[in-house]
């Protein structure tokens, strides 16, 4: 998998100058947009950080990861990667600031960490996105979306979950 | 996302009372404010590097080539759908496969008003607007970079071992939320 990042690299570059595209102005100003980025993300990230190091240092992580870890060993999941799966439909910024701590703790490396960038990855905030998208129509009840989306995030996080452990 | 987080603190603090660890919390507390600015700077020249190169892609007109690509599949799906609307619903699908957050949004909020409009106002969602919601809620992306930026920042040692799984995966669960769009929503 090493050549990925390399591949993407030299295809974005070459075709750009193929196309005579400004490749530097257009590398700055997406740099730009990247630090945006953060500055966005920046609040969340730091009060999900806040409180989940609070969860591990009060001993009550452990207590939640022993009371789930039956429930989520049946579909294989670790059970230290359940709190980005609750949040993950909830809040986009929220579990990002999640798999920021988890790659921290348990490794970027580790089948944990693996997983959950997996799911982080193959997932979409499910709720905020139903919202926004009818937020300008005229629709009323739109709620019979929400177990198709949940479904199709589920299937997700199940294949993502098989895919790191083969 | 206010329940939740306060949720997390008190669950917290009262976990750390009866274990007696009340001041190991407080100051994880800090602790975890202080790593959060760390990894935010670490994590910034990972987060200019992928999206310097996706605004490379951009300009350079991926978008246009990802878009003949999906056209096939958003006739199959949207097959009554006003052309107008299945224009929009390309151009958000292929922002959101190159990880254009937010470009995909503003067009998925036209592609959904052209559907309102389809739908004549009618108070509920008609199917083709689940599956625009669907679809996007799946979030099928060709490069991760968030992702791939965050591993980097957090030492992984190949950032990208998770593109392929990431791809099947998101792939598998937008298969499946739109085969229940397909069974479950009948208009």
């Amino acid at each position: 998998m090493s050549f990925i990042i390399p591949a993407i690299i030299a295809l974005t570059v070459i075709t750009a100058l193929l196309k005579r595209t400004p490749v530097y102005n257009s590398f700055t100003s997406g740099a730009a947009e990247g630090i945006q980025i953060i500055i966005k993300i920046f609040p969340a990230v730091a009060a999900v950080m806040i409180a989940s190091y609070m969860l591990r240092a009060s001993g009550a992580m452990d207590m939640l990861c022993g009371i789930i870890s039956p429930l989520t060993s049946c579909i294989g999941m670790p059970a230290e990667v359940l709190p980005l799966a609750m949040i993950r439909p909830v809040s986009g910024s929220g579990s990002l600031g999640i798999l920021t701590d988890i790659l921290n703790t348990y490794g970027a490396d580790s089948d944990i960490g693996k997983i959950a960038s997996v799911i982080t990855g193959s997932t979409e905030t499910t709720f905020y996105c139903i919202c926004v998208y009818f937020s300008e129509t005229k629709v009323k009840y739109s709620s019979k979306v929400i177990p198709c989306a949940l479904i199709g995030d589920i299937v997700g996080m199940i294949l993502g979950i098989i895919m790191v452990k083969i | 996302m206010n329940y939740i987080w306060s949720g997390m603190i008190i669950i917290s603090l009262i976990c750390a009372a009866a274990n007696g660890c009340l001041d190991e919390t407080a100051a994880a507390a800090l602790d975890g404010a202080n790593a959060s600015v760390t990894f935010l700077i670490s994590l910034a020249g990972a987060m200019c590097f992928w999206n310097g190169f996706l605004k490379i892609a951009e300009n350079s007109g991926a978008s246009g080539a990802v878009r003949r690509l999906l056209m096939p599949a958003v006739q199959l799906l949207f097959r009554d759908a006003p052309e107008k609307a299945k224009e929009y619903i390309t151009m958000n699908m292929s922002a959101n496969l190159l990880g254009m957050g937010n470009a995909a949004t503003p067009m998925g909020i036209k592609a959904m008003n052209e559907l309102d409009k389809a739908n004549g106002g009618a108070l509920h969602a008609s199917k083709n607007m689940c599956m625009l919601v669907a679809i996007n809620t799946a979030s099928i992306q060709l490069v991760p970079s968030t992702i791939m930026a965050i591993r980097q920042a957090a030492g992984a040692a190949e950032p990208a071992s998770v593109v392929l799984p990431i791809l099947i995966a998101s792939f598998g669960g937008c298969a499946a939320a739109v085969t229940a769009v397909k069974i479950f929503i009948r208009r």
